[in-house]
C-alpha cells in the first residue's frame, strides 16, 4: 500500500529549473517518518534563489512536515525519521559534518502564530537571534533599523522600541518574528501559514513584505489560502494524500498551476472543488 | 433627536440543576473559608491570656520558663507555686525557622530548577517517566522518614560538610562557632530540610517548564539557537512566576515543618547567627516538644506560637502570590 504510493509519486515532481550548479534549496527524494508512521513520500523539489514557492493542499498532506524537514526542525519530534538529501547550494544538510545550528542560522523560520518572546522588549526580540547563536555585531542600531524595515515594522514602532513585544497588534507581532528571523541573515525563510491567525489587512501587509524579501532571500511559504497563494508566489507545489503519506503532486509556476494544471486533482483543488 | 434609552436590566434565570450545583461549590469554597476562620479563631480565643500578660514580648523576647518545672538550659531553679514567675517568649524560635527555612531553600532551589530543567529537557525519553513519577512519590513520603534518614544517615556526612566549610569559611561569622559540635546545628537540619522540600519544588518547576509554549522553543531553535540558549532566553523567563510559587510552596511546608526538625535540631532559646553551631530554633518543633508536659499555662503560650506560625505562613503564601501576579509574563 505505502510502496504504491511511493512508485505512483516517482512519475510526478517537476522541476522548474534543472541546471546542474542551481543554487537555492533542493529536495531530493526526500521522506519524512514520525516512528512507524510514513508522513511524506519521496518529494523532490527546488527553491531557486530570490524566488516565493508556496506549499499547497490540505491538511494533513504533509506541507508543515515537508517545511520542518528544510531547516532540521523535524528531527525535534521524538522518534522522527527522513531519507533522500536536501541541498542548500549543493550541499546536504543532512551530512554528519553539519550542525543542525548553523543550518538553522541559515533556513530560518516564521511560524504559525505570532509569538514574540514574552518577556522581551522589541529592540530585544529583532535581537534576540544574534545572542542565541553568539553572532559577532557591532551595529545593534543599524540590525534593528535594517530588519524591522524590511518586515514593513519600522515606522510603526520606532519610537518604542522598548516597548514590550506583546504590546504589538497580532499583525504587527508576525511582523516582529519576521524581523526576528532576519537578524540572523538567513539565505532561506520559511513560513507555516504565516498570515493565518490574522486579519486580511494584517494579512495584505505581511504578503508586500514577503514579495520585496524575495528581493534578496528565497522564501518558502506554506498556506491554505488560495488567492494567498496566487498573489505571493512565483511557483506553487501541490502536494496530497490519499490515506497513506503525503506526496508532490505537481509543481510548477503559479500562474500554470493556477491556470492550467497539469493534473485534474491540482485543478479541483485550486478551484475549490476540495481540501 | 432620539433619546438615549434607560440600558435595560439582563436578568438570568439560572435552570434547576445549575442552581444545585451552583450551590454545591459555594457551600464547599464557604467551608474552607469557615474552617481557616475557626482555626484562626481557635488560636486567637486560647492564646489571649498569653498575649495579654507578655504583649509584644513574647514575640521579641528570648526566654521560656514554665514556673514548676527546669528551665531550659538545666539549671535547677525550680519554684512551687510560683506562677507569676513563668515567662514565655519565642523570639529565637521564630528566627530560627526563619534560618533554617532559608538555608533549605537556598539548597533546594538551585536542585529543584536544575533538576526540573534536566528530566524536562535533558532526560532520555526512557526515564522520563520514571523521574517523573519517583518525584511525586518522594513528596509523599512521611517528614518522619526524612528526619530518621538525616539521623542516622546524613547527620556524618552533613557533619563533614559543616567541618569544611567551618575550615574554609569560619572567618564569615555566619559559619564560626563556639563549639566544634556540628550535629545537630542549624546546616545539617538545613539539609535535611531541603531534601525533604526539592520533590514537592522541582514536580512545580517541572510542570512549569513543561508548559513552555513549544513555539518559543522552536523559535530559539529556528534562529540558530542552542537548547541551553533556548532555555535560559525562553524557558527559565517563562517558567519564573511558576518556580517563585513552587519555592514558596517549599517554603511554607520549611517553615512548618515539625518531626524532621524535632530529630534534627538542638532548640535553644538564644539568638544565634552561627548556622553551624549546634544550636538553633523552631516554632513548630518546640511546639511538639514541649506540649506534652506542658502547664495549662504553658499550653496557652504553645497555641500562641502556633498563631505566630499561622500568621508567618500566610504572609509567606501572601508574598508569594503578589510575587507570582507581578511577574507573570504577558502573553
Amino acid at each position: 500500500m505505502t510502496q504504491q504510493n511511493v512508485d505512483s509519486t516517482k512519475t510526478v515532481p517537476q522541476q522548474f529549473d534543472a541546471s546542474p550548479d542551481f543554487r537555492g534549496l533542493e529536495t531530493r527524494g526526500a521522506h519524512a517518518w514520525f516512528g512507524t508512521h510514513h508522513a511524506l513520500a519521496d518529494v523532490s523539489l527546488r527553491f531557486p534563489e530570490q524566488t516565493v514557492t508556496g506549499l499547497i493542499g490540505p491538511s494533513g498532506c504533509g506541507k508543515s512536515t515537508f517545511i520542518r524537514l528544510l531547516n532540521r526542525m523535524h528531527e525535534f519530534i521524538p522518534s522522527a525519521a527522513m531519507a533522500g538529501e536536501i541541498l542548500l547550494n549543493g550541499s546536504d544538510i543532512y551530512a554528519p559534518s553539519e550542525d543542525p545550528a548553523s543550518i538553522r542560522l541559515k533556513v530560518g523560520m516564521v511560524f504559525q502564530k505570532p509569538n514574540p518572546f514574552p518577556a522581551m522588549t522589541i529592540r530585544e526580540n529583532v535581537l534576540a537571534g544574534i545572542k542565541l547563536a553568539h553572532l559577532k555585531r557591532d551595529n545593534h542600531d543599524d540590525i534593528v533599523e535594517q530588519c524591522l524595515s524590511r518586515a514593513g515594522l519600522w515606522k510603526e514602532v520606532k519610537d518604542r522600541l522598548g516597548a514590550s513585544g506583546g504590546s504589538l497588534s497580532g499583525g504587527q507581532q508576525q511582523r516582529l518574528c519576521i524581523a526576528r528571523s532576519l537578524a540572523v541573515e538567513p539565505q532561506v525563510l520559511l513560513m507555516d501559514e504565516p498570515c493565518s491567525a490574522l486579519d486580511p489587512g494584517s494579512t495584505l501587509r505581511i504578503e508586500e513584505t514577503i514579495k520585496e524579501l524575495a528581493e534578496k532571500i528565497t522564501v518558502v511559504i506554506v498556506t491554505h489560502n488560495m488567492q494567498q497563494a496566487s498573489r505571493v508566489s512565483d511557483f506553487c507545489a501541490f502536494f496530497l494524500t490519499d490515506g497513506g503519506p503525503g506526496y508532490l503532486v505537481e509543481a510548477d509556476a503559479t500562474r500554470k498551476i493556477f491556470t492550467n494544471p497539469t493534473d485534474s486533482r491540482t485543478a479541483d483543488y485550486v478551484q475549490g472543488k476540495f481540501g | 433627536m432620539a433619546t438615549t434609552p434607560t440600558p435595560r436590566k439582563m436578568v438570568v434565570v439560572y435552570s434547576r440543576a445549575d442552581r444545585i450545583f451552583r450551590r454545591i461549590v459555594t457551600a464547599g469554597a464557604l467551608t474552607s473559608l469557615l474552617l481557616l476562620g475557626l482555626i484562626a479563631g481557635f488560636l486567637i480565643f486560647r492564646s489571649s491570656g498569653t498575649f495579654r500578660e507578655f504583649g509584644l514580648s513574647f514575640i521579641t523576647g528570648s526566654e521560656w520558663f514554665s514556673a514548676g518545672e527546669d528551665p531550659i538550659g538545666g539549671a535547677t531553679t525550680a519554684l512551687v507555686n510560683a506562677d507569676d514567675a513563668s515567662v514565655f517568649s519565642i523570639g529565637p524560635m521564630i528566627v530560627g525557622s526563619l534560618v533554617v527555612a532559608l538555608i533549605a531553600m537556598f539548597l533546594a532551589v538551585p536542585l529543584s530548577i536544575g533538576g526540573a530543567l534536566y528530566i524536562e529537557f535533558y532526560a532520555p525519553r526512557g526515564i522520563y517517566r520514571i523521574l517523573v513519577s519517583l518525584l511525586d512519590l518522594a513528596a509523599a513520603v512521611p517528614s518522619l522518614i526524612f528526619g530518621l534518614w538525616g539521623i542516622q544517615v546524613f547527620t556524618p556526612i552533613g557533619v563533614r560538610w559543616a567541618t569544611l566549610l567551618n575550615d574554609r569559611l569560619g572567618f564569615i561569622p555566619l559559619f564560626s562557632v563556639e563549639f566544634e559540635n556540628f550535629a545537630r546545628s542549624p546546616f545539617v537540619a538545613g539539609c535535611v530540610l531541603a531534601a525533604l522540600v526539592v520533590p514537592i519544588t522541582t514536580s512545580v518547576a517541572r510542570e512549569v517548564y513543561s508548559r513552555t509554549p513549544r513555539d518559543l522553543i522552536d523559535t530559539c531553535f529556528a534562529l540558530g539557537g542552542t537548547k541551553w540558549g533556548a532555555i535560559r532566553s525562553v524557558v527559565i523567563p517563562y517558567g519564573k512566576s511558576g518556580v517563585i510559587a513552587g519555592a514558596m510552596l517549599g517554603l511554607g511546608r520549611a517553615l512548618g515543618e515539625t518531626v524532621a526538625i524535632y530529630l534534627m535540631l538542638n532548640l535553644v532559646f538564644d539568638y544565634s547567627f552561627q548556622i553551624l553551631d549546634s544550636a538553633g530554633g523552631n516554632v513548630a518543633s518546640m511546639i511538639a516538644l514541649k506540649f506534652g508536659e506542658a502547664t495549662d499555662k504553658e499550653i496557652s503560650a504553645l497555641i500562641a506560637a502556633g498563631l505566630v506560625l499561622f500568621i508567618i505562613t500566610l504572609m509567606v503564601n501572601m508574598i508569594a502570590s503578589s510575587i507570582v501576579q507581578r511577574s507573570t509574563p504577558r502573553a
